[in-house]
């Protein structure tokens, strides 16, 4: 129960290799020239990361021909915070990659977009992105404001995005965006989610921004400005895009917290391997209560972070498999999140502090992660939103 | 095409090794995986398998955990393990592991190919593919850089200090490959869950017709009488550069034997 399968401490084993070998060396780098590694998710791809929780005939390993369900969810956050122990740009571009390009195809999709798109997505040749947020519409995302209109065989669409993960990199495939299209019986907005492909007329993907971190991360805005797309672009049926999207972020919160505990652990390690031989007033700064207990506090930060993010990992799989109600899986996940990523920035901020003037200096990674660690709090629903979902399933009034 | 891949299982280089008291490689105390010398030769040996027909065997020789060895390849793709296990066999020298590995590749069958390693990461003698091929009777073409299969024979590409040489050879073969030939690839989900429904067979002395006192600590042609842990690396040497920084550099190199 508290352990994970062998197969999956096997599989984190893999990854832990291809982390260390083909991505800590050059990270530094990459980060510092705000550098996106097209070539390293082809190889991400190859390890076969993309497709955890594709069935094989997509080219996945979750599910394969005769039924049996290979690897699962959970396969997915061990491989995120794996990846996210070395490096949060990396862990993100796999889980949104994931998360939110591959899922939201895969969980709505008609066959024929999924024969389309999702071949490529899985084996790291290509990259999708989900554009929800807009700059009016970002916790209230039920907000939207893009507009798609039916014009004969079209959609049009006209309207923005923030903030859009891998939106905009080389091989960027498509991005579903949500777009209002008719108002229901009841007044209120349809919401649906539709994919445009990159390069289509209309669709600017916009200057990367200037971030506080996830440097190697791919972030963009986009406009649409009459931009057109086939009616058969429409994901799932009109008006379910705002279902869709909750559904999808539910997925995303147990991923974050998976990254988040990838950090904290980072910061553990870096901690108490920094607190044991820097020596200050003629020994290790660590023989102080006053540094021990802090690293003490870090792996209390550590394994509760474990503890949430495969708890909530693991209902997913079971609601998966039929056995759970996706109300537990929803609540689990904003516990998840809410905690792992408030423990992730506290992590960093004691990291630093022990570390000193080292810590501030970009040399030593315990910088980058500090600057990593607080869109934690931030992305697939801010704190304040967990604690809104966790009040909700309270049944506080509202 | 039948490959037969030899793999050991070693102590984990990034690790702090020890010897024990008998003055054998400590295999207990620290952490073991395979080889990682000899993943290029389960690559290569996947990659020739994968183009063609063929079925790849991955052969250890090693105490109870070097089941990890062959499992780890496994992962990767081979198709099947064979684990020779016996506690006679502990502390054997080259001679003697090569002897066992002869006797087991004479029992999975005879392989078109067999490939090894370039050396293993704790012993790093590199003579066991050499008596290896020997005691088989197979041509040896060791430290490929690059390997072909054409026709009925293989050919390998050796990159040497002044000249590199191009060798052919007829199959069967022994070939030893370096870490220039490939990208090992690193198991998958998919891989690690294929694994285990393959079939690992594990063998004694006595399942190979090797007697216990041809091999062992007791029977090895050397023995290691001292050993001496590394003192600790010294302080560098500073060269101030007072416009002559490169002949000081040149000189150190020199007196080194670097250059
Ligand atoms: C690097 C990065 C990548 C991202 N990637 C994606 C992506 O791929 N796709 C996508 O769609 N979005 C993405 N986002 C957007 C992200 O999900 C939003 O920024 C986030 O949901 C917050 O929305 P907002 O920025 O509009 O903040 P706002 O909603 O304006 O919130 C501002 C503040 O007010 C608080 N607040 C708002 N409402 C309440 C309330 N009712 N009660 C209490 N407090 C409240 C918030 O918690 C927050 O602290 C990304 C963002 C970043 C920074």
């Amino acid at each position: 129960m508290f352990e994970l399968s062998q197969d999956h401490e096997d599989f984190r084993k893999a990854v832990r290799d291809f982390a260390a070998s083909e991505i800590e060396p050059h990270v530094a780098q990459w980060d510092k020239e705000k550098h996106f590694p097209t070539e390293l998710v082809g190889r991400m791809g190859e390890l076969g990361l993309f497709g955890l929780v594709v069935p094989e005939e997509y080219g996945g390993s979750a599910e394969v021909a005769d039924g049996t369900v290979q690897s699962d969810f959970t396969a997915l956050c061990v491989a995120i915070e794996e990846l996210g122990y070395v490096d949060q740009s990396i862990g993100i571009t796999l889980s949104a990659g994931v998360g939110l390009g591959i899922n939201p195809i895969l969980s709505f999709g008609d066959e024929e977009q999924k024969q389309t798109y999702l071949p490529d997505l899985v084996a790291g040749r290509a990259l999708a992105g989900f554009g929800l947020t807009e700059p009016e519409a970002g916790s209230d995302a039920g907000g939207t404001r893009t507009k798609a209109v039916r014009d004969g065989d079209d959609w049009v669409i006209n309207g923005a995005k923030s903030f859009i993960t891998n939106s905009g990199t080389d091989i960027t495939s498509v991005v579903t965006v949500t777009a209002k299209t008719s108002e229901g019986e009841d007044g209120r907005p349809q919401i649906s989610a539709i994919m445009v492909p990159s390069g289509t007329d209309g669709f600017t993907v916009e200057p990367p921004y200037d971030k506080l971190g996830w440097h190697i991360s791919d972030t963009h805005g986009l406009t649409f400005e009459d931009c057109r797309v086939p009616v058969g672009n429409l994901l799932g049926e009109e008006g379910s895009g705002f279902r869709q999207f909750l559904k999808t972020l539910d997925d995303g919160r147990i991923a974050i917290s998976a990254l988040a505990l990838g950090l904290t652990r980072r910061m553990l390690d870096l901690a108490t391997d920094y607190a044991s031989t820097r020596e200050a007033f003629g020994r290790p700064i660590g023989a102080n209560q006053g540094v021990a207990f802090q690293v003490s506090d870090l792996a209390v930060m550590a394994e509760t972070s474990r503890v949430l993010t495969y708890k909530a990992a693991w209902l997913k799989d079971e609601h998966d498999r039929g056995r759970r109600s996706m109300k537990d899986v929803k609540h689990a996940a904003a516990i998840a999140k809410l905690y792992t990523s408030e423990a992730a920035v506290s992590a960093t901020r004691i990291a630093t502090q022990i570390f000193g003037g080292n810590g501030f200096m970009e040399e030593y990674p315990v910088a980058r992660f500090y600057r990593d660690a607080k869109i934690l709090e931030i992305g697939e629903g801010t704190s304040e939103v967990q604690r809104m979902v966790i009040a909700r399933h309270l049944g506080l009034p509202s | 095409m039948n490959i037969v891949v030899c793999v050991k299982y070693v102590p984990d280089a990034q690790s702090e090794r020890a010897f024990t008291e008998d003055n054998t490689t400590d295999r207990e105390g620290v952490d073991g995986l395979l080889s990682e010398l000899d993943e290029y030769a389960i690559e290569e040996a996947l990659k020739i398998a994968e183009a063609g027909e063929g079925e790849v065997t991955v052969l250890t020789v090693g105490p109870d955990d070097a089941a990890e060895a062959v499992k780890k390849a496994l992962q990767m793709g081979a198709d099947k393990g064979v684990h020779i296990l016996d506690e006679a066999i502990a502390g054997s020298d080259a001679p003697a592991t090569s002897l066992v590995l002869a006797e087991a590749i004479k029992k999975i069958g005879s392989p078109d190919l067999v490939l090894t390693g370039m050396a293993s990461t704790d012993g790093t003698m590199s003579v066991v593919p050499a008596m290896l091929a020997e005691r088989l009777g197979l041509p040896q073409v060791t430290f490929a850089s690059e390997l072909t299969v054409e026709g009925e024979g293989v050919k390998i590409r050796r990159d040497g200090d002044s000249s590199t040489e191009t060798i052919e050879s007829s199959l069967p073969a022994l070939v030893s490959v370096t870490d220039q030939i490939n990208e090992p690839r690193y198991p998958s989900f998919k891989g690690i869950m294929a694994a285990k429904k393959k079939p690992v067979e594990t063998w004694g002395l006595s399942d190979l017709g090797v007697d216990a006192g041809q091999v062992g600590q007791a029977n090895a042609w050397t023995a290691v009488l001292e050993t001496t842990k590394r003192p600790p690396r010294e302080q560098g040497e500073v060269v101030a550069d007072e416009g002559d920084g490169g002949t000081k550099l040149a000189e150190f190199l020199a007196a080194q034997k670097f250059v």
